[in-house]
């Protein structure tokens, strides 16, 4: 294939990949959008693969077959719920890959046309460290955090004395060790290069906390697409420098919505520390008290509303009662109750997880609403059902300035007529601060596990 | 007139580079939040065509240092091209008007 005919293949592959993400704007159009997506992806392998450079596919076909063969089981196994995971360990493939990829373009710069050994061009060679350095850190810290999202380490913020100044200090070494490679081009100092921003990636995400992670995730997502960009432009591959672009820009916004919806700077969300241990800030509970209902009351309750609005948060993913809700939901429905679900922007662990989850459990996302579209409607509901949520129906947001959760978005809970609080206990959620809903007149606790609690409704209905 | 010629075929892709982010920019805040979680699934499959570098280093048939990292790099990013347009087609599927 002749070099102007792949690179225009290259530019449709970059194409399809636009039109893939344009795809989602629209549940019905996102099916589709995913399929272009795959076609991208094919015309650019397929043209890769007719490169004259491309002679022995032995080792290319195993390697896509096991590298497949994984893939594909893991994506069909895997349980929504651990959806954050699963993307974070992806995102680390991506890193890990282009720092091979970096490294293989400097072993045999040849056959990338970049020059040969020990004589790359100085572009290249810019382009190539950016590539291996935010590789690196991609690489390492999605498994951090993996590790933390999996609970294989405590999702709590490890901080240190000097930590600041030690990764600071590490950022300027590491831009030195940059600078004298693509002076030097010398073999060792790629990998002293590669191994220093495997340790800032560590570094870099062990201090944040588990209420974080959201942020976390969209970041990553944006570092594996600018790590794509920077091998792009090392490759002088139009699809992968558009696709590096779509990405990076993408995990950006995706943090900047995740950060908005916790009222969080960025910077403050990489410096850490905050959200883990429940118990981390002390609350004065005071002598005020809070009603507690049975399932009876909750379904009598219901039952005779005209309007419910459920607000789902991560706690009933995490007690997997999503399917017990939709049964719930459909009985109201068919008791001519007009039902809908409000989702916060932070409401899972990754952006737009609660929506996956009430979608793998049939609810129809008609019924699905955003913070935005919702919050208007809470006075004129009869009842607001708040499950496995707390902290984003917390009214301090509002009225506390002194709160840690002061200035974030919430949803209006309070404003319904009547409150419906499924929670084990009293307990603070994950900001550590106690919730004034608890103890307001119209709210009714309901104190037992979330699953168990609405198939006992769905009973009492 | 400027000579055309001149200009440095890298100011081109760079060209291609920062117009890529402004697309990127404004079509992904067009994408509806409830499908927040596929369109990281669906981005981290496409930034795997990564491979396109690793296929290159996998090509030559004689075996070196630079084969072998190709390999690797094949594997991982085929993990992650299978696995996530797979994981986004079943997400997909979910999202369909149930009446």
């Amino acid at each position: 294939m002749s070099a102007n005919l792949s690179a225009i293949a290259y530019l449709v592959s970059g194409i399809c990949f636009i039109l893939s993400l344009r795809g989602l704007s629209s549940p019905t159009s996102s099916r589709r959008g995913n399929l272009l997506g795959i076609a991208g992806m094919v015309i650019a392998v397929v043209t890769t693969l007719l490169n004259p450079g491309v002679l022995g596919y032995d080792l290319i076909l195993l390697g896509l077959a096991v590298g497949g063969a994984i893939g594909t089981i893991i994506a069909l196994r895997i349980k929504m719920a651990a959806m954050p995971q699963l993307v974070a360990a992806f995102h680390s493939l991506v890193g890990l890959a282009a720092v091979l990829v970096a490294a293989a373009a400097l072993y045999a710069p040849e056959a990338y046309g970049i020059g040969s050994a020990g004589q790359i061009k100085t572009a290249s060679l810019i382009e190539m460290t950016l590539g291996l350095a935010i590789g690196a850190v991609t690489f390492s810290g999605s498994l951090v955090a993996f590790a933390k999202l999996q609970e294989l380490v405590s999702g709590n913020p490890v901080v240190f004395p000097g930590q600041h100044l030690l990764n600071l200090f590490l950022g300027l070494v590491t831009i030195g060790v940059g600078i004298y490679f693509v002076m030097t081009q010398s073999l060792p100092a790629f990998w002293v290069l590669a191994a220093l921003a495997f340790l800032i990636g560590f570094l870099l995400i062990i201090p944040i906390g588990g209420a974080d992670m959201p942020v976390v995730i969209s970041m990553l997502n944006s570092y594996s697409g600018w790590a794509a960009a920077g091998i792009g432009f090392t490759l002088e591959n139009t699809a992968l420098i558009i696709t590096g672009a779509l990405v990076g820009s993408s995990g950006a916004i995706l943090s900047y919505i995740m950060c908005h919806a916790m009222n969080r700077s960025f910077f403050s969300v990489i410096l850490g520390g905050f959200g883990g241990d429940a118990s981390a800030a002390a609350t004065k509970r005071g002598d005020r008290t809070a009603k507690s209902g049975s399932a009876d009351d909750a379904a009598f309750i219901m039952k005779n509303a005209g309007s419910v609005i459920i607000v789902p948060g991560y706690g009933l993913a995490v007690a997997q009662a999503q399917h017990a809700l939709r049964e719930m939901a459909d009985t109201l429905k068919a008791e001519g109750v007009k039902v809908r679900h409000a989702i916060h922007p932070v409401a899972g662990r990754m952006p737009g997880h609660m929506n996956v989850l009430l979608a793998e459990a049939n609810i129809p996302y008609e019924d699905v609403l955003e913070l935005e579209e919702i919050n208007s409607d809470f006075p004129n509901t009869d009842v607001a059902f708040v499950i496995g949520a707390n902290d984003v129906t917390n009214p301090a947001a509002k009225t506390d300035p002194q709160s840690p959760i002061y200035g974030m978005p919430i949803l209006d809970v309070e404003k319904a007529k009547t409150v419906l609080f499924v929670k084990r206990s009293l307990a603070p959620g994950y900001a550590g601060i106690d919730n004034a809903v608890f103890y307001r007149d119209n709210t009714m606790m309901l104190f037992a596990d979330a699953k168990k609690m609405v198939e006992d409704i769905v009973k009492a209905l | 007139m400027v000579d055309v010629a001149a200009i440095d075929p890298f100011v081109f892709r760079l060209a291609i580079f920062v117009l890529a982010i402004f697309v990127g920019y404004y079509v992904v805040w067009s994408v509806t939040p409830a499908l927040h979680t596929p369109l990281m699934s669906v981005t981290n499959a496409i930034s795997s065509v990564i491979i396109v570098g690793a296929l290159i280093a996998a090509g030559p048939e004689d075996m070196n240092l630079s084969k072998i990292f190709g390999f690797f790099a094949i594997v991982l990013a085929a993990v992650n091209i299978f696995g996530g347009f797979v994981v986004t087609q079943r997400m997909l599927q979910m999202f369909r008007k149930k009446r």
